[in-house]
């Protein structure tokens, strides 16, 4: 019995030391990582790197403003795009569609289109967008990113719209309201922290994708003016500076890479904010 | 237990009330008259043949025990039986002589308002959520007037208003409850359904919403669902006693009470079984 006993413990500090050692390794390759663009990028984000555009090769110093409100500039059109479309889709799905095979197929292609490589995406609007038009622009690059935050958004959007509770569609229904007007006035305010959480996740998961760009948005040493000229952007910046010869140029991607980092865990921290807020709503 | 029941029932009829039950046997008008309806979910039958009138400006009172559809019948009288998929009904049911499966149904609702089990405000301010149904129905009243006038009849004022642009989640469950029935009032409905409505809430604020419902009863007409016998005893004219589906027992609450004619409604509300 007593032998029993040892063995038990013993099984049970191991496994705990097994599940906590792969919790410690998840959670310090996000430190390693930041530590590691710190380290290497660090010395290289100063004011120039936020206000000047890139020099030209030999010459040191300059910055990569123009990415920065280029990537910017991509995500709002991004948010143009993916928003409206993953939303009502997921008010659709949420409200209407109940559980038949319409909601079926639509959920599973969000998922299959949320599994599609992002170079994939990037070839589509380069068809689209580029081709037609014959140059690179923001909006073709903008829209290959939208297309990213469409499955992200509706799926995350209709869980939270499913979470709201029966008893407030019951609520507003039993004072007459329409389906069409409980939705607006009491399903969507309930969900409206989650909803927003879901935005802001998904755009944090585009602000970093590169291949969609390569052939879309392409990139621009200079300043991009209106939507439709090639337009640069951190994660292409980040390439293309990480794979040239020049040591100068490497030390500016590590600084764009802990920038953009930086910029997606801003963007996170505020996502949770929010969803932590509305914990009394989705009770 | 079986004591302690009877008791309880003869301590909290009013003698008056006795004596009004029984000259208003027949009550002479009926807000509502339900005409054998019987209800489906699927293929299973859950309401039986059921036959009964909502006096108005009455309080009546359906019993019974879990799953006797003394929830799906309430719930039938303002069609939100039909939120739910595969729920059918047959028979007919009159509002003021008119058939209300034949109305729109959100002009229905607004006539006939709802107070659910657990309290559902809206996320929103105290004063939005009872300004919402005026609101939807784009009526003409001064919306802070009707406010003050709904929170007054449901209790609710002299603890709120000082407050009422805060959530409604920050009251307390009773106070929520309390609002709940504000916002139904605020539309002024004919009928006002009750969905055991204190089932979730504690005795203090149980018996602030019982003595409410006697008060209300000069607004509007009331039809509650309780799993409280004694509640039923205290708050209503007419009480209905379901079992499995089947209306048994439908009589003037004094006499449900005290000489029931059933044997079933005998037992039941004696505590032998439910």
């Amino acid at each position: 019995m007593n032998a029993r006993l040892r063995w038990r413990k013993f099984v049970s500090g191991f496994m705990l030391s097994v599940t906590g050692a792969c919790a410690a390794v998840a959670v310090s390759v996000l430190f390693f990582i930041l530590g590691y663009l710190v380290y290497h990028g660090g010395s290289s984000v100063n004011w120039a790197f936020f206000t000047k555009l890139p020099t030209p090769v030999g010459e040191s110093g300059g910055g990569m403003a123009n990415a920065i409100v280029g990537t910017a500039k991509l995500l709002s059109l991004a948010v143009l795009v993916g928003v409206p479309i993953g939303f009502f889709g997921a008010i659709y799905l949420a409200e209407f569609s109940g559980n038949g095979i319409i909601a079926f197929v639509v959920r599973y292609a969000a998922d299959l289109l949320n599994g599609v490589p992002s170079i994939v995406i990037g070839i589509f609007a380069y068809t689209m967008l580029v081709l037609p038009f014959k140059h690179f622009s923001a909006i073709a690059g903008g829209f290959a990113l939208g297309l990213m935050m469409v499955p992200i958004t509706l799926r995350s959007a209709e869980d939270f719209l499913r979470a709201v509770p029966r008893a407030l569609r019951e609520g507003a229904m039993a004072l007459g309201a329409s389906k069409t007007r409980t939705i607006a006035t009491v399903i969507v305010p309930a969900a409206y922290r989650g909803i927003m959480t879901a935005i802001l996740l998904a755009l944090a998961r585009v602000a970093g994708e590169t291949a969609p760009l390569l052939f879309t948005a392409f990139s621009n040493r200079f300043w991009s003016h209106g939507w439709n000229e090639p337009i640069a952007s951190l994660p292409v910046m980040i390439f293309t500076y990480a794979i040239a010869p020049y040591d100068d140029w490497h030390r500016q991607a590590w600084a764009a890479g802990l920038v953009l980092l930086g910029l997606i865990l801003i963007v996170n921290i505020f996502a949770r904010a929010i969803l932590s807020r509305g914990g009394t709503i989705l009770r | 237990m079986h004591a302690s029941v009877r008791q309880a029932v003869s301590v909290n009829i009013n003698p008056t009330t006795v004596t009004a039950g029984r000259e208003t046997a027949a009550p002479a008008t009926m807000r509502m008259n339900v005409n054998k309806v019987n209800f489906f979910y699927g293929p299973k039958q859950t309401l039986f043949d059921i036959t009964m009138g909502i006096g108005a400006n009455k309080v009546t009172a359906l019993i019974g025990p879990s799953g006797c559809g003394k929830s799906t019948l309430l719930r039938t009288f303002n069609r939100m039986h039909e939120t739910v998929r595969g729920a059918r009904l047959e028979g007919e049911i009159l509002l003021d002589g008119k058939n209300i499966l034949s109305q729109d149904v959100t002009q229905l609702r607004r006539r006939v308002g709802m107070v659910f089990q657990r309290p559902n405000p809206f996320p929103k301010s105290i004063f939005d959520n009872v300004a919402y149904g005026l609101r939807i129905n784009g009526s003409k009243l001064p919306i802070a007037d009707a406010v003050e006038k709904s929170l007054r009849h449901a209790a609710l004022w002299d603890e709120v208003k000082d407050h009422l642009h805060k959530s409604a989640y920050e009251l307390s469950g009773g106070q929520q409850q309390r609002l709940c029935i504000a916002r139904a009032l605020a539309v002024e409905p004919e009928l006002l359904l009750l969905d055991e409505p204190c089932s979730a809430l504690d005795p203090i604020s149980t018996a602030k919403i019982e003595e409410l419902l006697v008060q209300l009863k000069d607004l509007c007409t009331i039809a509650i669902v309780t799993h409280n016998m004694q509640q039923a005893a205290r708050v209503s004219d007419y009480t209905a006693f379901l079992l499995m589906g089947q209306l048994v027992e439908f009589s003037p609450t004094p006499h449900m009470f005290t000489t029931p004619s059933d044997p079933r409604t005998e037992a039941y509300i004696t505590g032998r079984f439910g």
